[in-house]
């Protein structure tokens, strides 16, 4: 039988924290392969549409973006509150979007650049009529894989 | 003869490490890029007359956005919770009726001969009419075809489209092909700036 270890007037030990730093380490390690960093700083304000049937973009590295939608409110006395077309940090024209497919097509590897796929990040209340105009555009530019972004539905609701 | 050296303090990299992972935290985002993933046909040759297809019109169903976000399908207006269905049947086209898209048969490889339906799906829409609106419809069809797949495969191979080998997904694909077309906008070409 073991004895009860009677209480002497010994110090409590420190708790060992030698593991912290490991542990801390995982968890960045985690966060450092899992995210991608924040690119652009939109000029522009987007709320997504939601949508049930909708896949994932699985190649990011593969995506180049195109965002439309109405000047933030910091911008609105220089650009107005017309949807506008936003490529990289500035807004554009659709004439842009030439010059914009070409130099994302540069960027890729010979082999990844049919996979390209254009995003189109729209705001929900833009017209047709300019997204149209930007698909017309891609066309021309021979882009033709495209995904619409959305979030995903989250309760039901129609327009 | 050297004396042990003592042990480092290592008491601040744990601090480090989490300036790091709070450094991480802050300028990255975690959003999953997902979307309704779409392929535009490529742009017609122009020096080459566009080969117009001749579509009976049984096969064909258009679906029409106004400028105000109505929707009209196969000629009669609906609201958007009856597109799926109607697009459904006229896509399946169960009784084999005269006036829904006709049948036919079609040899997929690794699988035998099978009945493929002919219908096309037509989406038009105006210059105004709003991009929820539009995602929305784009999203019905989408589901549309996604359920005649799921209830093709359930019914030869006992299991949902997504969770079939690449090369049964590849004869469901030959035997519900996404033909879901856009027609071009009239006014597109006038007004390019």
């Amino acid at each position: 039988m073991a004895k009860f270890k009677t209480k002497t007037g010994k110090e409590l030990k420190p708790l060992n924290t030698a593991s912290l730093p490991d542990i801390v380490f995982m968890l960045l390690f985690f966060f450092m392969i899992s995210v991608s960093f924040r690119q652009t700083e939109r000029v522009v304000t987007i709320k997504l549409p939601e949508a049930t049937e909708i896949a994932k973009l699985d190649r990011k590295d593969l995506a180049s973006y195109i965002n439309i939608g109405t000047p933030i409110p910091a911008l609105q006395s220089q650009y107005g509150t017309e949807a506008r077309i936003q490529l990289n940090d500035s807004f554009s024209t659709i004439d842009d979007i030439r010059d914009f497919i070409a130099a994302s097509r540069e960027s890729m590897s010979e082999a990844d650049r049919p996979l390209m796929t254009v995003s189109l990040k729209v705001d929900e209340n833009v017209r047709m009529g300019i997204i149209t105009d930007v698909k017309q555009e891609l066309r021309r530019c021979s882009a033709l894989r495209i995904m619409y972004s959305t979030r995903r539905k989250s309760e039901q609701h129609n327009f | 003869m050297a004396r042990p050296a003592g042990d480092i303090n290592a008491g601040s990299m744990a601090d480090i490490a989490f300036l790091l992972l709070i450094f991480f935290l802050v300028t990255t985002t975690m959003d999953v890029e997902t979307g309704i993933q779409r392929r535009l046909p490529p742009m017609p040759d122009e020096n080459q007359q566009a080969e117009v297809e001749q579509i009976n019109k049984r096969n064909i169903m258009v679906v029409l956005i106004n400028s105000s976000d109505r929707l009209f399908a196969g000629g009669q207006e609906m609201h958007i919770s009856m597109l799926k269905d109607k697009v459904k049947e006229f896509l399946t086209n169960p009784a084999n009726l005269p006036d829904l898209p006709e049948k036919r048969e079609k040899d997929i490889e690794g699988f035998g001969a099978v009945m493929v339906s002919r219908a096309v799906v037509s989406l038009q829409n105006d210059r105004g009419t709003s991009y929820n609106a539009y995602i929305q419809v784009q999203n019905e069809l989408v589901k549309a075809f996604n359920e005649v797949r799921d209830e093709f495969a359930m019914r030869h191979f006992g299991k949902k489209y997504n969770s079939l080998e690449e090369d049964q997904q590849r004869i469901v694909r030959d035997a519900v092909p996404m033909s879901l077309s856009e027609r071009e906008p009239r006014e597109v070409k006038s007004r390019r700036r």
